[in-house]
């Protein structure tokens, strides 16, 4: 790997040209005005803005296609159905898996990550075993295992990051042990901006016979994803980061477990027969799908894998290296300011802090400056109390920001000074 | 331009640069703990009470300039009043941040300049963690949250 670029997977040849304005001109929010000022939305890691494209074909579903799914022999229900699977379709070649069924549309990456929790890893617990994690997960990936903990009386274990934010790999080597029942861990850090060398870490796994969850909540929007290549057992995605909308999530499955595993929630739709002593699962993937699902999202998911794509993603994620570059250059050279999560491999990520000013006041200052950035914990409060600071301010990039929009915030920063005399 | 010193007006810098009132009290006779799990703000607030009278307050802990600012203000607030008074102040105060913006505000001398951010709605729990934890601390509670 090459820093600032993530992941062993197949990278494509960069699109011819990546024009970021005529990016910007498919981003009707874009255009508007905060504050009296021209937006700057540096809080993308949070959730990224939607192009016409998905707001079109929101439009157009509700438009002339609305209709249940698998329920009706009328037009409109086929026409429906047809639309759902093929945005299936398309979340399957997104990211490579081998058929569409291993495809489960959930409500976001949190209830990906439940549903593997609940399903999965629960009815192989007992007490005594260990689920593993690391000091870098977002909340998400830390309580739906501690749940599993507790129902079960297994542990969780955590595989230390050092001062860089880089996960100890040997560390994590370490703690594998023969009562590890699986590992879960996020391909990029939310709060840092690391990436993990996730292709690694599965060998690893599986050369213990440990099953791997890779939250992908964040790598997906911003790094090539190939679940086949990266060998691992479950990826959880969730749609609004992904430039579509929100209420849509993904979980990718091998088929032999989804297979195996019970259903998550019981209703409509996951059923293929009941009577009151007994049912019968549907199929994959719709075991995993009870009651009707959120249709208009996976159509507007669809538009947005087909937007990301055209504009090509290792284009993306080349403008990106180079915004984060200069951005890390940015505040590098501010004084006071230190940058929290310095990984070797990082993407689009600039998570900081200032002498002396609390971030929640670098927050509001800067967004009177019309710049959009979080403030807090990043639901990652583990990873604040590693680097012994109680938030910070991030700063998270997507294919539509600018170095222009760099330099405002860099100016925002300096108001901040101005104010707190810094 | 307006709004930014609107909020973070002048004596409000001043109280987060010099918090008045900012250490422990070793023989108070209230404490409580206050935290804003939004922001991973932190205070403690000592008091100690002599009959009626809140004879003695500080204050520690770490946050952003607003809570910082208001728990100083707070401490300068309450010290000498009676119980009954500081409570009273608790819901004077609490009222003027949680009004409308447009609503014209009580004159409650420095804490008025509190009343800005009310403009900033996730900001309006920075100004009370302390006044929240006061209360807590008189009602003998340990702990608060303004969640
Ligand atoms: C690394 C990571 N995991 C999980 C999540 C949860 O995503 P969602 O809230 O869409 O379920 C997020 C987003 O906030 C994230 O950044």
């Amino acid at each position: 790997m090459t820093p600032g670029v993530a992941g062993s997977e197949r990278v494509a040849a960069p699109a011819a040209r990546f024009d970021v304005e005529r990016i910007r001109a498919d981003f009707p929010i874009l255009t508007r005005t905060v504050r009296g000022k021209p937006l700057v939305y540096l809080d993308n890691a949070a959730t990224t803005q939607k192009p016409r494209a998905v707001l079109d074909a929101l439009a157009g579903y509700y438009t002339s296609i609305n209709a249940n799914v698998h329920r009706g022999v009328h037009e409109l229900s086929e026409r429906a159905t047809r639309a759902f699977d093929e945005a299936r379709e398309r979340v399957a070649r997104f990211f490579n898996a081998a058929h569409a069924h291993e495809i489960v549309f959930t409500r976001n990456a949190t209830e990906s990550i439940n549903l593997v929790a609940h399903s999965f890893a629960r009815p192989r617990l007992k007490p005594g075993d260990e689920v593993l994690i690391t000091a870098m997960e977002h909340h998400s990936n830390i309580v739906p295992w501690q749940l599993a903990c507790e129902a079960t009386g297994a542990s969780l274990r955590v595989a230390p990051i050092d001062d860089r934010g880089e996960l100890m790999v040997d560390e994590l080597e370490r703690l594998l042990t023969p009562r590890t029942r699986i590992l879960a861990v996020a391909h990029m850090s939310n709060a840092l901006g690391t990436v993990n060398p996730v292709a690694d870490l599965v060998r690893i796994a599986h050369a213990q016979g440990v099953p791997v969850l890779l939250d992908g909540s964040q790598a997906a929007y911003h790094l090539p994803v190939d679940v086949q290549a990266l060998d691992c057992d479950f990826y959880a995605a969730t749609g609004h980061k992904l430039y579509g909308p929100t209420g849509v999530g993904v979980l990718y499955g091998r088929t032999e477990h989804l297979e195996a595993m019970p259903p998550f929630l019981g209703g409509g739709d996951m059923i293929s027969a009941v009577t009151f002593e007994k049912s019968t699962w549907n199929v994959l993937p719709y075991k995993f799908e009870a009651g009707t699902p959120n249709i208009a999202g996976a159509v507007g998911l669809h538009a947005a894998l087909d937007y990301l794509e055209g504009v090509g993603r290792a284009a993306v994620q080349e403008h990106e290296r180079q915004l984060l570059e200069y951005g890390t250059e940015l505040l590098s050279t501010m004084p006071g300011v230190r940058i929290i999560g310095t990984a070797r491999w990082k993407s689009s990520i600039l998570s900081f802090v200032m002498d002396g000013v609390h971030p929640h006041d670098i927050g509001t200052v800067v967004d009177l400056e019309g710049v959009a950035i979080r403030t807090g914990h990043h639901c990652a409060q583990p990873v604040m109390e590693r680097f012994g600071v109680p938030a910070t301010a991030r700063a998270s990039l997507a294919m539509y920001n600018t170095r222009e929009e760099l330099d405002a915030l860099g100016r925002a920063l300096e108001r901040v000074r101005e104010v707190f005399g810094a | 331009m307006s709004e930014l010193s609107d909020l973070y007006q002048e004596v409000i810098l001043d109280h987060n640069r010099r918090p008045r009132n900012f250490h422990a009290i070793a023989d108070a006779s209230h404490r409580a703990e206050g935290y804003n799990p939004l922001c991973g703000d932190r205070l403690t607030v000592y008091l100690k009470v002599d009959g009626d009278v809140i004879t003695n307050v500080g204050f520690e802990g770490s946050g952003c300039a607003i809570s910082k600012a208001s728990a100083s203000m707070m401490t300068d607030a309450v010290k000498g009043r009676s119980v009954a008074e500081a409570e009273a102040l608790f819901d004077r105060f609490h009222r003027m941040v949680t009004m409308p913006p447009e609503a014209a505000v009580e004159d409650l001398g420095k804490l008025t300049s509190l009343a800005g951010v009310r403009e900033f709605p996730v900001r309006i729990k920075c100004a009370s963690l302390a006044w929240h934890t006061l209360k807590a601390a008189l009602a003998h509670e340990q702990r608060t949250s303004t969640e």
